[in-house]
């Protein structure tokens, strides 16, 4: 309480003096430079992407075509380290593909928490021979990585999918929610989505998918259908047009090299599988670098006509060839 | 004998300690901050108790964000056939060692889940010699302490004061009576107030998620930023953060609540020294009473005292060290702060003190005490007359895979969270009031957050009273001539179904469902579906369930693209553990 008669003046003590004008005059200028400063730094007029990697828009990671070598091999086998082994060597021989010093992201399927002869994920000793062969080939380093469906630490435990690549010299990756960012892919469909980055910051990406059945994609599911697991997001959403989608996403991503396993194939009760009864052993194995005919070969294997099924309808003549005779396919089954 | 001074309550004949303004005392104090505490031993076990505390702290943190599966590889064969995934300790060791938990669960349920007989360790060392693990090992009263020590809003001769023994601190052997009634009633409710479980709950389900969210986000923001040294750290950071924390944000059902009550009861220490301690711990009180027969405890010289109140000032239990009164045993947490403060060498721990010295009763007033017995009597029946546990069930009560029927849960479940914790897909949250008051934090499933994994069985194998019951994989899910745990069934909102209602292909919950053969099954129709661009006949699959083969998991609700209201979703009806909650005539019930 002030005194009667007295004014309370927030000035108390009267006039500024020079030192306090410097002070607050220097103040004042540093305050207005740090805005000025900081406005510079985020202005941005075009609202452009953060990410310069994320502007383009297909991820090409193919080699260029060589007609002395087939473009798709489809070998028998029951060992799966020999037998990818032999199909590589056939399709020119690892260096190829993979030059020395390149990162290298291999795709395998490690969707569902199943162990290997469930066979809902790849071969794992099959993934551990592709890391074999990357690093023989000179790679810096190679990601073996997938976006699970069912929960990843459990998935890639009980796959063995892990467990192999570790042993064979990979980095493992597990998908934690900040390793997605979201980017365009322009597609048909799929216009923007979070994208699952170790996937698709690499020099070379390896798509190694199991060939199993599915209800909803007529029946198959192989190479081209494996590109689900490089996205985050509302996946569940996909389903709706799962062919339009599965041919957005086999035009986005276009691979160094495809693998399909077919050395135990899931037959029934796709894609999950949980059985020993739904599988049977059929000792194939397709390499190339061809996704759909790969995939009219999984068909195939399958009992399916290919010309069935919606997605390779619609990739066929614009990414690869459902008509095996239009490709160079060398068959040692 | 006591009488009340100013107020504050005051045993007999220590109305001169209440302030420090003698000269003797005066001088004491000086001396204190001059030379420090006069006691070497005291100094000593001081600091060996801050070392026991920090490190009992560390071990229970640690042992908690471990209580998570996460894979390592190379130590394993690939081509393994059955499910490998197990946690790689015993993760609920300081709930096994609590002797509440195991005395409470053991009066209800009868029978000693166990590596409940662990609490042995704790119990018979407390006969001995008291409260020890109050001012040693108890982890929420370390952080009780220490807030207390370090963040105090009152000093000097308020803090003396209210560091004085009141009536009011009974009341914690009160809530002990009441809730081991309850028990014997057959309700197990110390899980509220069991500092244990109430710290697994709080920290596990609250702090470290938040945590957690918090750090994710600035993290991202720096990932987010077009600077590389920012990003980098970013990739550093986020594997700092997912080793020490979790991987990913975990989400549960109330976690504000959890949350705000654990800080809320932290911060009460600003004005009273571990007021939660004295006041409200169950399991404080109980050691307390076992306290009664130790062979340790303090004899004072009380001639020596000056009556400066250092004692008082750094007490931590309220268990009056000063000169002139008995020094209260089941208070007292042995942190040997008073014996380190006393500038005239009045306090000695010792085996076998003087009785004169020593108060081992914990001064319950004979009808409050039979007030607290009756009101832990009426719980259980008012409880079970209300609907909800007999008739008219909560449909969405889905309790983890391997539970025990309701009543012999609510007899073992100590709502310490573990489960929750645990669960490897957040389908375990804390109940609201989905199984009744009495039901108040015990596991429930929210299949729109998570979803039961097919070969999972960590819940089971970490819940500390068998609640849930430890089960193989070949158990859960039906193999080797088991048949599969249903935890309930599911069911179709047709108006919601993309392919029922609005012709469009979806069957996501039929891609999920994990059983083989598949519990959905899909019907392919025609239709002719009417668009803006004209009608077209169109091939679909709509989806059913098969009530037999469904187990109630889940997956098809969490996987459900219609977000908000899920078009297929599970209810408890059909599960395993319930025989009165059957739906088929066909499948016999297990328990």
């Amino acid at each position: 309480m002030s005194k009667a008669g007295e004014v309370q003046s927030p000035y108390k003590g009267a006039d500024i003096n020079r030192r306090d004008f410097l002070k607050v005059g220097a103040g004042g200028v540093l305050a207005a430079g740090a805005l000025t400063a900081g406005a510079a730094a985020l202005y941005d007029r075009e609202n452009r992407p953060r990410d310069a990697e994320a502007r383009g828009l297909v991820r090409d990671y193919s080699v260029p075509d060589d007609p002395a070598y087939p473009q798709v091999v489809k070998i028998q086998g029951s060992d799966p380290e020999q037998t990818l082994t032999r199909a590589v060597e056939l399709m020119g021989g690892i260096r190829r593909f993979i030059e020395p010093g390149d990162r290298v992201a291999i795709k395998p399927n490690i969707g569902w928490d199943r162990v290997p002869k469930h066979a809902a994920n790849t071969n794992p000793l099959l993934v551990a021979a592709m890391v074999d062969l990357c690093l023989k080939a000179g790679a810096s380093e190679v990601i073996v990585t997938d976006a699970s469906c069912n929960d990843a630490n459990r998935a890639y435990k009980n796959s063995g999918i892990g467990e192999a690549a570790y042993n064979a010299g990979a980095r493992v990756l597990l998908p934690r929610k900040d390793r997605f960012t979201e980017m365009p892919l322009e597609g048909r469909l799929l216009k923007k989505w979070p994208i699952y980055t170790p996937l698709v910051f690499a020099d070379k990406v390896i798509n190694m998918a199991i060939c199993k059945h599915h209800n909803l994609t007529n029946g198959l599911t192989a190479c081209m259908k494996n590109w689900y697991g490089i996205l985050g997001g509302q996946r569940n959403l996909l389903h709706q047009d799962i062919h339009t989608s599965i041919f957005d996403l086999a035009n986005f991503m276009r691979p160094t090299l495809v693998v399909m396993d077919a050395l135990r194939v899931l037959v029934r009760n796709g894609p999950q599988g949980g059985s020993f009864a739904d599988t049977e052993v059929r000792n194939l194995l397709v390499v190339g670098t061809d996704q759909v005919a790969i995939d009219a070969i999984g068909a195939d294997i399958l009992h399916l006509d290919p010309r069935t099924v919606g997605f390779l309808k619609l990739a066929d003549g614009v990414l690869g060839h459902v008509d095996l005779s239009r490709v160079r396919l060398k068959d040692v089954t | 004998m006591a009488f009340t001074w100013k107020g504050i309550y005051v045993p007999q004949g220590a109305e001169r300690h209440v302030a420090a303004d003698t000269p003797a005392a005066k001088d004491s104090i000086r001396k204190a901050r001059l030379y420090g505490a006069t006691s070497a031993k005291g100094r000593l076990l001081v600091w060996l108790r801050r070392i026991s505390q920090a490190g009992f702290l560390f071990l229970f943190l640690y042992l908690l964000v471990s209580t998570e599966y996460v894979p390592t590889f190379g130590d394993g064969a690939a081509e393994s056939t059955v499910d490998t995934v197990a946690l790689d300790m015993p993760v609920n060791i300081f709930l096994s060692i609590d002797p509440l938990v195991g005395l409470s669960t053991a009066i209800a349920a009868h029978n000693l889940f166990k590596g409940l007989v662990w609490c042995l360790v704790l119990a018979i060392p407390t006969l001995l010699i008291g409260r020890f693990f109050c001012g040693w090992i108890c982890p929420f009263g370390t952080l009780h302490h220490w807030t207390a020590a370090l963040w105090p809003s009152i000093q000097g001769g308020k803090r003396i004061k209210r560091n004085r023994l009141q009536p009011w601190m009974r009341i914690k052997f009160y809530i002990l009576v009441g809730f081991l009634v309850a028990s014997l009633f057959t309700t197990v409710q110390i899980g509220l107030l069991d500092p244990i479980c109430l710290m697994v709950r709080s920290v596990g389900l609250a702090i470290i998620p938040a945590l957690n969210y918090a750090a994710s986000n600035a993290l991202e923001l720096m990932a987010l930023s077009n600077v590389s040294f920012l990003q980098s750290a970013a990739d550093t950071g986020n594997s700092i953060r997912a080793a020490t924390l979790s991987q990913d944000v975990a989400l549960y059902n109330g976690a504000v609540t959890l949350g705000a009550i654990f800080i809320g009861l932290i911060f009460t220490n600003r004005y009273i020294t571990r007021l939660w301690c004295r006041l409200l711990c169950p399991l404080g009180a109980l050691l307390g009473v076992f306290s009664r027969f130790s062979i340790f405890g303090m004899k004072k010289d009380h001639e020596k005292c000056t009556g400066c109140n250092l004692c008082l000032l750094h007490c931590q239990g309220a268990a009056e060290p000063q000169g002139g009164v008995q020094w209260h045993a089941a208070e007292c947490h042995l942190c040997f702060n008073c014996e380190g403060a006393c500038p005239e060498d009045v306090i000695h721990f010792k085996f076998f003190p003087r009785r004169s010295d020593v108060e081992v009763g914990t001064d319950m007033q004979r009808r409050t005490l039979l007030t607290a017995a009756g009101a832990g009597a009426v719980m259980l029946p008012l409880s079970r007359v209300s609907t909800g546990f007999w008739e008219n069930n909560n449909p969405k009560l889905i309790r983890p895979p391997g539970s025990v029927n309701e009543d012999d849960f609510l007899e073992r479940c100590i709502k310490c969270g573990e489960c929750m914790k645990v669960c490897p897909t957040n389908f375990l949250h804390p109940a609201a009031f989905e199984a009744g008051l009495e039901g108040l934090w015990t596991p429930v499933a929210i299949a729109r957050v998570g979803y039961c994994e097919h070969s999972c069985t960590l819940c089971g194998s970490v819940c500390p009273t068998g609640a849930i019951q430890p089960i193989s994989e070949a158990q859960k899910v039906g193999k080797d001539g088991f048949e599969a745990i249903r935890l309930g069934t599911a069911f179709y909102n047709r108006g919601r179904c993309l392919p029922w209602a609005m012709d469009t292909p979806c069957i996501v919950c039929e891609e999920w469902c994990p059983t083989s053969p598949k519990a959905i099954w899909v019907e392919e129709v025609e239709v002719r579906k009417e668009r803006k661009e004209g009608a077209e006949i169109i091939k679909l699959q709509r989806p059913h369930v098969d009530p037999e083969r469904c187990i109630g998991c889940g997956a098809c609700e969490y996987s459900c693209p219609v977000k908000d209201d899920p078009a297929v979703y599970i209810t408890n009806i059909n599960e395993s553990r319930n025989p009165d909650n059957r739906l088929l005539l066909k499948i016999i019930p297990q328990y």
